[in-house]
């Protein structure tokens, strides 16, 4: 059902996918990963889309005994379904930001109007947090724009660029390399590592887009 | 007050970085070599996880504007406190106005100049480290310019030997191939016989483009999947080994993204990032199989190691004031 494998001595990653992503796997990620990071001994407990990663100190605990309570915890957790939040980011679509719209329309065979309206209404949610600073994984993308990355990554991509690829969206929270396509930008700050809370986005919120040009 | 003479996009203020950021999408960050940095702080009888400067672009100087007590460990090279020369792995004490140099090593990537008391700069984040990607932490988010100037905390090691004092056997660098040791990751059976047998076999060279978000590797034979493999994006730490189409490796480093996608062959082990950290541009690595027993086991060691030399370390400096 579930695989989990060493990341180096301290750290194991469990790997709950079966193919596509799925819904409520992720809750139960989530959930795990809540109950794995009160845990004295865990360091950090980072979930990803479908899997979770949890770092310890190997030189005081054994990843034997963890991976036996990793999975111990695992089989025990429901899924519970706390509030989630909903965040609404203005987008102004398509120009100088939005350069990948034609190849995206072309892929899914439709008109750009068209990719536009599918990202906008798409209904999103928080999977995962990481890659880079306040990077949020979305889910819920309209499967005709799960256009796959780029053969070749951009060098830089301007922090604010909102974005589609392998099937996700996402946002650049800073200026960074991706391989994702880009089709359009938010004047939103993501991350500022000096906020109290410097990640905008929490897990499982609900994420919506509102086009602003 | 330390002014920073000679500016470089790689030099950065370092420390141990953060363990516990991951979930921000934060890489740990850190000194890529950090055994030498929390040398570097021992001997100068610091807090071990106190900050100091990663060397990684040379020649370096720095002029000390007030007495300061400071220590090159890591990288080997010519090391000048004016014109007299410093042993490797030693702590030594500047009054204001001297100069320290250094050169570029002959053996060894990185250096690290750390300083009584450690260095002033913000905690952002639970860490003084430079986080380049997100433009946060060390010196204003950024590497250190020419001009930069830098304080220390105060410390009592300030009345350290004047002669200087450091270890009679320098720490071990890694000369001709370094031997790496790692354990199997997630995808290791998802690589045919023929590439798992070749990951351990082959000489892998570090490429141009190695920088401490990853080490890209190169060797004659690309690594390949028994079949085309998709994964979904999940954490990744410092020292896995990811296998992109083209088959080359990429050792994940200090900066690396906190998430990936890549199948994974390996995981380098905690203590043997340092040897990587250490391989200079062009030379060569061999990756040694453990299993997850000997893994720990290594850990543990070098956490012991470190623990002894710290206390070999206050009690050498304890006889020297004495005298």
């Amino acid at each position: 059902m579930i695989r989990i494998s060493c990341a180096g001595a301290g750290a194991l990653l469990l790997d709950a996918a079966h193919g596509a992503f799925n819904d409520s796997v992720q809750e139960r990620i989530w959930a795990v990963a809540r109950r794995m990071a009160a845990q004295p001994e865990i360091l950090q407990a980072v979930p990803g889309v479908n899997n979770l990663l949890i770092v310890f100190d190997a030189v005081q605990y054994d990843p034997a005994t963890l991976e036996h309570s990793l999975r111990a915890v695992w089989e025990d957790t429901l899924v519970d379904a706390s509030p989630a939040r909903e965040i609404v980011l203005p987008v102004t679509y398509g120009g100088t930001f939005g350069e990948d719209i034609p190849v995206v329309a072309r892929f899914a065979g439709l008109t750009e109007e068209e990719v536009i309206a599918a990202h906008v209404s798409g209904e999103y949610r928080v999977a995962a947090i990481g890659a880079m600073p306040g990077f949020a994984y979305l889910t819920g993308l309209d499967p005709r724009l799960a256009i796959p990355r780029r053969a070749s990554p951009r060098v830089s991509v301007e922090q604010g660029a909102v974005s589609i690829g392998g099937g996700q969206a996402g946002v650049m929270p800073c200026t960074s390399p991706t391989g994702w396509h880009i089709l359009g930008k938010t004047e939103e700050i993501l991350f500022d590592a000096h906020r109290a809370e410097p990640c905008l986005f929490r897990l499982g919120d609900r994420v919506k887009f509102r086009r602003v040009g | 007050m330390i002014e920073v003479l000679t500016g470089s996009p790689l030099n950065t203020i370092q420390d141990l970085g953060r363990p516990r950021t991951m979930t921000l999408g934060v890489s740990r960050g850190g000194a890529m070599d950090s055994a030498a940095l929390k040398l570097g702080n021992l001997l100068l009888g610091n807090d071990i996880d106190a900050a100091g400067i990663e060397v990684v672009f040379f020649p370096f100087k720095v002029r000390f504007h007030a007495d300061q007590a400071f220590a090159v460990t890591g990288a080997r090279g010519v090391a000048r406190l004016d014109d007299e020369p410093l042993p490797p792995d030693w702590a030594a004490k500047a009054r204001a106005g001297q100069i320290l140099t250094l050169h570029a090593p002959a053996n060894g990537a990185r250096s690290y100049v750390t300083f009584a008391g450690g260095l002033d700069v913000p905690v952002v984040l639970g860490s003084r480290s430079t986080d380049m990607k997100g433009g946060f932490g060390g010196y204003q988010g950024r590497a250190l310019e020419a001009g930069t100037r830098l304080a220390a905390f105060p410390s009592d090691a300030k009345d350290m030997p004047s002669s200087g004092y450091g270890l009679a056997h320098p720490c071990d660098l890694p000369e001709n191939v370094a031997e790496v040791r790692c354990l199997p990751a997630a995808e290791f059976d998802a690589f045919t016989d023929d590439s798992q047998a070749l990951f351990f076999e082959q000489l892998w060279t570090v490429t141009r483009t190695a920088n401490r978000l990853g080490y890209r590797l190169e060797s004659e034979t690309p690594l390949s999947l028994r079949s085309p493999l998709e994964l979904l994006s999940h954490g990744i730490v410092p020292g896995t080994i990811q296998v992109p189409s083209a088959g080359m490796p990429i050792v994940q480093m200090a900066d690396a993204n906190t998430c990936g996608g890549y199948p994974k062959i390996a995981n380098v082990i905690e203590p043997d990032l340092r040897l990587l950290a250490q391989t200079q541009t062009g030379r060569q690595i061999r990756f040694i199989r453990v299993e997850l027993d000997e893994a720990v086991a290594a850990v543990r060691a070098d956490a012991i190691r470190m623990h002894e030399l710290g206390l070999a370390l206050q009690s050498a400096r304890a006889t020297l004031l004495a005298r």
